[in-house]
């Protein structure tokens, strides 16, 4: 197989402004993968399919990835003028100086949820390529291209992805929920979901739960003493 | 929502499934097959339409055995998760602890010695005669045979699991193999018993396919029933002897030479049709394959540690990175997805599951047909519920 | 088969892929399939009453068959000696509770230390219970222990109908005597036996030759040597 360099060079100049990404994996294993841009997913995992080379026929996993926001507190420095009183030769003074401070800024970097998809070719028999597309954000804008019309095995694991992480994919035949029932409200996988807190009794309790027994230990639930 | 509301649309594709127009006057039926059904191996649901009886629409629904298991994965460290894999294909509990612990091995680069390598293979066709005698089984009893060939196929399956138990502690949900070897080294009298064992089981496939394999129901009810072209298995991920009944030859032991698998003369059956007697016969010809692999693996076993004496048992941080792990485990490809990183608990942890990836063309194969054969297409898909939810 | 064919033969083996063999129902006497597994089934049936193989029925509970020596169900915790409390080997170091995947295990460390069984002082649990309900017996915290204390048991005719209290085993209940380990997994039990054996001569290999040295040092303070290099 040739390596994720050289697929990469092949499906730029197949499709030219692909938007494809090399993202490198810092493991042993070395399965670095490719990151697609939304815009051109379908035309790319077409090529890859239908290339006679390559023929990554063989669609494996398609999972999905949850990136929560971050909260990053950089270091600036940041100038300002200030007026301060400074002693003069005639006494206190009124003057504007120029001053710089460290300051603490805080932003959050917005998450998101990612595809990953993984390749493999039974015509050539080679291995694993990996594939990447991230959508914008995780509350508003999830929608990415459904890749079950290039691969038929992408339709029940997009829908897994669908159902567990909420990501939309806009092409899909049939995009319902598949492992939780249709009237779930929250997408369990994701690292923000709270479980429902259903338990009636808990006699070895751990971290959360025993919290959580502690508090309803008045109401007569939770643990047995 | 009703069968027919679902919006499967007329979406043009080749890998689509074909649409069935009714050619009866009056409505169609629609029958949930399930979840509490006797042949629904576990608690799936089939949400039919039947035009009579032809099934003219066909949507699997499952998720009654959702267990989160990706979930808990996040919050247990790694080595917490392996008897959690046990229980992923219930049957088959050993090759799903092989396929996690070859996954985290890729992760972090370990080596495995030797012996555990072996010992690995033994254990793991070990699990794929007993899984496929007992799926053939199952077969056979959705046909109405009562559960004869299906005992038969169990008393073989009970030497086994006698095996399992005397060396990992337990029958079903083994937890023996670890990130860098296996758990506890095998014993000469466990290697004594194994080779008797071994040595039965070409008896019991050449009775079994006695019993079966010319039987007229069997070859009525099978033979051109759930027909799988393969590019259309290919492209839907199909994967394990199903893809192999279908005539592609993509055996991932053959493909990804993972293990010592290469060291062993085993042959890759492959059927000519695609159909339910394809997969029956693919699966008994597997048998045969797998007591080959056992004879020669039994025979060459060397000595040595079984275990990496570097490998860490507590503690164990992998750096930051991901891998993807998957080998031939008796139903298709059983895959591991891990990203870490660099703590104790890994940050996703995926499993890719053949049983779920073989019934995406479900309906594909059962359109058309009658609904005592999508009985039995279904059960020549082999699945595990375990497997299919986690 | 001639040498040359068989090391054809053997050269095609890793190319070679079997086609199924297919029987085709227009080709089949009609019946025969069906008498022969008939006749399949009859050897079964007759020979189960003359050979002992064939017979595979185990009346339970009258007839049992005997557990394989390594068999795992739930956990016990060992003690040694005859009283339980004074010879638990738990010294609530808290391994299994942390490692334990369904977190099934509850331990409270007491505030005061006893002797073990090489004469060291180390805490003990005064709480140290197991959910059985919960349990899985994957049997990693036997695996991670460090003092060899918690250890396997083979009984599974556990089923009470006391739902919410009836399988949480505390310490009580949970300990369970060296000559009783010794009767379920003999090996097992050996080896552990000797390498706490082990530990034991080291430690007071270790305490000896400390004593030894404090002796000697004890006597040289009591006469002192001339100091060296001085002197008159």
């Amino acid at each position: 197989m040739k390596s994720v360099e050289e697929i990469k060079t092949a499906i730029e100049a197949a499709i030219p402004g692909a938007g494809v990404e090399f993202v490198s994996n810092p493991s042993p294993s070395a399965q670095h993968s490719l990151r697609l841009a939304p815009e051109s997913a379908i035309a790319v995992a077409t090529f890859l399919r239908d290339d006679a080379e390559l023929a990554f026929d063989f669609l494996s996993n398609v999972t999905g990835v949850d990136w929560p926001d971050k909260e990053v507190a950089e270091k600036v420095k940041v100038t300002r003028t200030v007026t301060k009183s400074v002693d003069g030769p005639e006494g206190p003074v009124e003057q504007q100086v120029e001053e710089t401070v460290e300051e603490t800024h805080k932003r959050v970097e917005p998450g998101c949820l990612e595809v990953v998809y993984h390749l493999y070719s039974v015509a050539k028999k080679h291995g694993t390529l990996v594939l990447r597309m991230r959508t914008v954000n995780r509350s508003d804008q999830t929608e990415l291209p459904s890749l079950t019309g290039v691969w038929r095995s992408a339709e029940f694991q997009e829908r897994e992805v669908f159902d567990l992480y909420g990501v939309v994919f806009s092409g899909h035949p049939d995009l319902r929920r598949l492992l939780m029932w249709d009237g779930f409200k929250d997408h369990p996988m994701r690292k923000d979901y709270v479980e429902p807190d259903d338990f009636e009794y808990e006699p070895t309790p751990h971290d959360e739960v025993l919290k959580r027994a502690q508090e309803r230990k008045s109401e007569g639930l939770g643990t047995r003493d | 929502m009703s069968v027919t509301d679902i919006k499967t649309e007329r979406v043009a594709g080749w890998n689509r499934p074909p649409v069935i127009e009714p050619d009866g006057e009056g409505e169609l039926l629609e029958v949930a097959m399930g979840p509490h059904h006797p042949s629904t191996h576990g608690v799936f649901r089939m949400d039919l339409a039947l035009d009579g009886e032809r099934v003219v629409r066909l949507k699997p629904v499952f998720g009654y055995l959702h267990r989160n298991h990706e979930k808990l994965g996040e919050g247990q460290s790694y080595l917490a998760s392996m008897p959690y894999t046990d229980r992923l294909d219930y049957i088959c509990s050993l090759t799903n602890n092989w396929a996690y612990a070859l996954a985290v091995e890729k992760l972090v680069g370990q080596e495995v010695p030797e012996r555990a390598e072996y010992i690995r293979v033994i254990l793991a066709e070990l699990t794929r005669v007993q899984n496929h005698a007992s799926s053939i089984g199952f077969l056979i009893q959705e046909m109405g045979a009562s559960g004869t060939p299906l005992m038969y196929a169990f008393k073989e399956r009970e030497k086994i699991l006698d095996l399992f138990e005397s060396l990992t502690g337990s029958r079903m949900m083994c937890n023996y193999m670890r990130f860098g070897g296996c758990r506890v080294d095998v014993s000469a009298p466990w290697l004594d018993a194994t080779r008797k064992v071994v040595a039965g089981l070409p008896v019991f496939v050449d009775e079994f396919e006695a019993l079966l394999s010319s039987n007229e129901i069997l070859m009525a009810r099978c033979q051109g029933v759930g027909i799988l072209r393969p590019e259309l298995a290919i492209n839907a991920g199909v994967s394990g002897p199903m893809l192999r009944a279908s005539g592609v030859n993509y055996d991932v032991r053959k493909v990804d030479h993972y293990g010592i698998y290469d060291r062993f003369q085993f042959r890759v059956p492959l059927g000519d049709h695609g159909d339910i007697y394809d997969r029956y016969m693919v699966r008994i010809l597997e048998m045969r394959e797998s007591i080959k692999i056992l004879e020669q693996a039994l025979k060459d076993l060397p000595a040595g540690p079984i275990m990496d004496p570097k490998a860490k048992l507590r503690g164990f941080r992998p750096k930051p990175g991901e891998a993807y792990g998957r080998i031939e485990a008796p139903k298709g490809e059983l895959g591991f997805y891990l990203i870490s990183d660099g703590g104790p608990n890994p940050y996703r942890y995926r499993v890719r599951t053949p049983s779920l990836i073989n019934l995406t063309i479900l309906e594909d194969m059962c359109l058309g047909h009658n609904v005592a054969d999508v009985v039995l297409i279904f059960g020549s898909v082999d699945i595990v519920l375990g497997e299919v939810d986690r | 088969m001639s040498y040359s064919s068989l090391a054809a033969w053997i050269l095609s083996w890793e190319k070679w892929t079997d086609s199924c063999w297919q029987l085709n129902l227009e080709d089949a006497l009609l019946g025969d399939g069906i008498l022969k597994g008939m006749a399949e089934t009859a050897r079964n049936f007759f020979g189960s009453y003359v050979s002992k193989e064939r017979l595979t029925t185990v009346e339970y509970p009258e007839q049992r068959i005997p557990t394989a020596e390594n068999a795992r169900v739930f956990p016990f915790l060992v003690y040694d000696g005859a009283n339980w409390e004074a010879g638990m080997r738990c010294v609530a170091c808290q391994i299994c509770e942390k490692e334990c995947p369904p977190k099934c295990i509850y331990i409270e460390k007491s505030a005061d230390k006893k002797p073990d069984y090489v004469g060291k002082q180390q805490f003990y649990p005064t709480r140290f219970d197991i959910d059985v309900s919960v349990c899985m017996s994957c049997q990693i915290c036997v695996e991670v222990c460090p003092f060899e204390a918690i250890k396997m048991d083979t009984q599974f005719e556990l089923a009470t109908d006391d739902r919410f209290g009836g399988l949480l085993f505390d310490r009580k209940e949970l300990s369970r005597s060296n000559e009783y380990y010794h009767s379920i997994h003999p090996t097992e039990a050996s080896e552990v036996d000797a390498r706490l054996a082990e530990e034991k001569a080291k430690v007071e290999a270790k305490a000896k030759a400390a004593a030894e040295a404090a002796a000697a040092k004890a006597a040289a303070a009591a006469n002192p040597a001339p100091p060296a290099g001085g002197g008159s």
